[in-house]
């Protein structure tokens, strides 16, 4: 199937007006293989969603490459879906007509787009709505479908930047119950930033805990709970052992954030 | 009354109204009463009569046409190459940095000021007409119509790209769609300015239009024609402009939810 190979990429920002550059990211390299769901879990402003965007093709390395099934990656393409925190669903198209939005583009013909679209539709349990425009769903519907719209491309990998970021709480673990239960059907290989450490342990086989800017990664743990998993499994004594152990990461890196910004 | 709080839609066409009965009343009162000579200006009533005997009798109706057929044919020559070129303009910068400052320098050269050169190279018929509208319309639509589509969010254009559309496809389906709301209701904007480049326009050297019609009113010192002619000019804009509302709603349902 397919493998993500993150080779030493490294991402410097110029310097604005004649400022010293900015290093975001150190050389990072990190191995995704095949239905790997790993978390990257960092503080605000480390570079994990610049490293997200660099995979995505958004963004371009000053260091090292990408590579996807042994190719390097030049841009953008739909073998690499993407949720952004930021409510990203296209406002003059209804919920199935964004979701169609990546078929339409492969050229794809109108039945099959619609019953790609009524599977999808179905599985982020959006039934029904498939005629309303985003303005007409809450953020959790609305991220819903920006889901569903990455699923329906059928990608190999799927990038995910914070997409639950600005969902209320509640809202939220609902989504992360949603998502990992669409993993665990589709076993796509994800990619999945935040900044929730309870969000990260619970989805992810693997968690990288990147340091505080510039970026680079801290630890890499193994989540061993077994799958599929419950809600409860927030509750037990080992997701509260490697909760333990990320705080403990997060918190010192997140120390020196602050620190920096003194 | 609190700032920013709404009235009711009955209430608010009651107090539209309202100021038209007044404005018609002090009318009214100021000329009827005889406080304003006939020849400044005339009283609604006689307005209206000689207003009348225009259509019937003198061939108004046909002005009007005219001046309605200057209008839509200098905004759509203008629109027709003002949309493209403002979108590209907005899509791809290069483009942009080509023409932007030469429509900026453009946009600031008064277009009546035009209209001696305009007869000078096409003389009085409608040529000059429909120009010196395109001239007053088509600088200020390609650089409005530039800024908009330029103002693209950006986190959709980029989850475009994620979705596998190439660099034509957002053109088409991000761009294009995102702005065209706002290109409609600067399309309705540009409109009502054109409206008194064509008065401008029969002003000087035109042997028909509503414009024409004032003119000769002048030298008559009928006040009531000029009267009716302006007025006659205020309705058409705004049945235009609810018109053009009423289909930009109706196409861009989206952008009102």
């Amino acid at each position: 199937m397919s493998t993500l190979s993150i080779q030493a990429v490294g991402r410097t920002f110029a310097g604005v007006r004649g400022g010293a550059p900015t290093l975001a990211l150190q050389p990072t390299t990190l191995n995704v293989a095949d239905n790997d769901f790993i978390t990257v879990l960092g503080p605000s402003g480390c570079g994990k969603s610049t490293l997200l965007r660099i995979v995505a093709g958004l963004d371009e390395p000053t260091a090292g490459q990408v590579l996807l099934d042994d190719q390097p990656i030049a841009g953008p393409g739909a073998d690499r879906g993407m949720v952004f925190q930021s409510y990203t669903l296209f406002p003059w198209l209804t919920v199935r007509e964004n979701i169609c939005f990546g078929l339409r583009e492969k050229g794809m013909a109108a039945a099959e787009q619609a019953e790609i679209a009524a599977r999808f539709i179905a599985e982020v349990g959006l039934s029904g709505f498939e005629a309303h425009y985003p303005k007409q769903l809450s953020g959790g519907m609305q991220q819903r479908v920006a889901l569903a719209r990455a699923l329906a491309n059928d990608p190999k990998i799927l990038l995910l930047d914070e997409p639950f970021g600005a969902l209320d709480n509640q809202t939220r673990a609902l989504m992360q119950e949603l998502l990992l239960s669409i993993w665990e059907l589709h076993r796509k290989t994800v990619l999945f930033v935040t900044h929730d450490i309870d969000e990260a342990i619970f989805m992810a086989n693997r968690c990288v805990v990147f340091s505080a800017r510039p970026g680079r990664i801290k630890n890499e743990l193994a989540i061993d709970l077994p799958y599929p998993r419950h809600y409860t499994v927030k509750t037990t004594a080992r997701f509260s052992e490697l909760k333990a152990v990320v705080t403990e990461d997060i918190r010192a890196e997140t120390l020196r954030t602050v620190e920096m910004e003194k | 009354m609190k700032p920013l709080r709404d009235v009711s839609p009955g209430r608010r066409s009651g107090l539209g109204i309202l100021f038209f009965v007044l404005f018609f009343g002090v009318w009214a009162f100021a000329t009827l009463g005889g406080y304003v000579p006939k020849t400044f200006l005339a009283d609604p009533i006689t307005m209206v009569r000689s207003g009348w005997t225009l259509l019937a009798e003198q061939g108004f109706a046909k002005d009007i046409g005219f001046t309605i057929w200057r209008v839509i044919g200098g905004f759509v020559a203008a629109t027709v190459i003002a949309v493209p070129l403002g979108v590209a303009m907005g899509a791809y910068k290069p483009i942009e940095a080509f023409f932007e400052p030469f429509v900026s320098f453009a946009r600031y050269l008064p277009a009546s000021a035009f209209i001696p050169l305009l007869i000078l190279w096409a003389g009085i018929g409608e040529a000059q007409k429909l120009a010196l509208i395109f001239i007053g319309s088509f600088f200020q639509l390609v650089l409005m119509i530039a800024v908009q589509v330029g103002a693209t969010r950006r986190d959709l254009v980029e989850a475009a790209y994620t979705l596998g559309a190439n660099d034509w496809g957002i053109v088409k389906r991000v761009l294009i769609p995102y702005a065209a709301p706002q290109i409609a209701e600067t399309l309705r904007l540009v409109l009502g300015w054109a409206w008194t480049y064509v008065i401008v326009a029969e002003l000087i050297g035109a042997s028909n239009g509503i414009g024409h019609m004032i003119t000769d009113s002048q030298a008559l010192l009928a006040t009531d024609q000029i009267i009716f002619g302006i007025i006659t000019i205020g309705v058409i804009g705004l049945i235009s402009d609810v018109a053009f509302k009423r289909v930009n709603r109706k196409l861009f349902g989206w952008a009102s939810l």
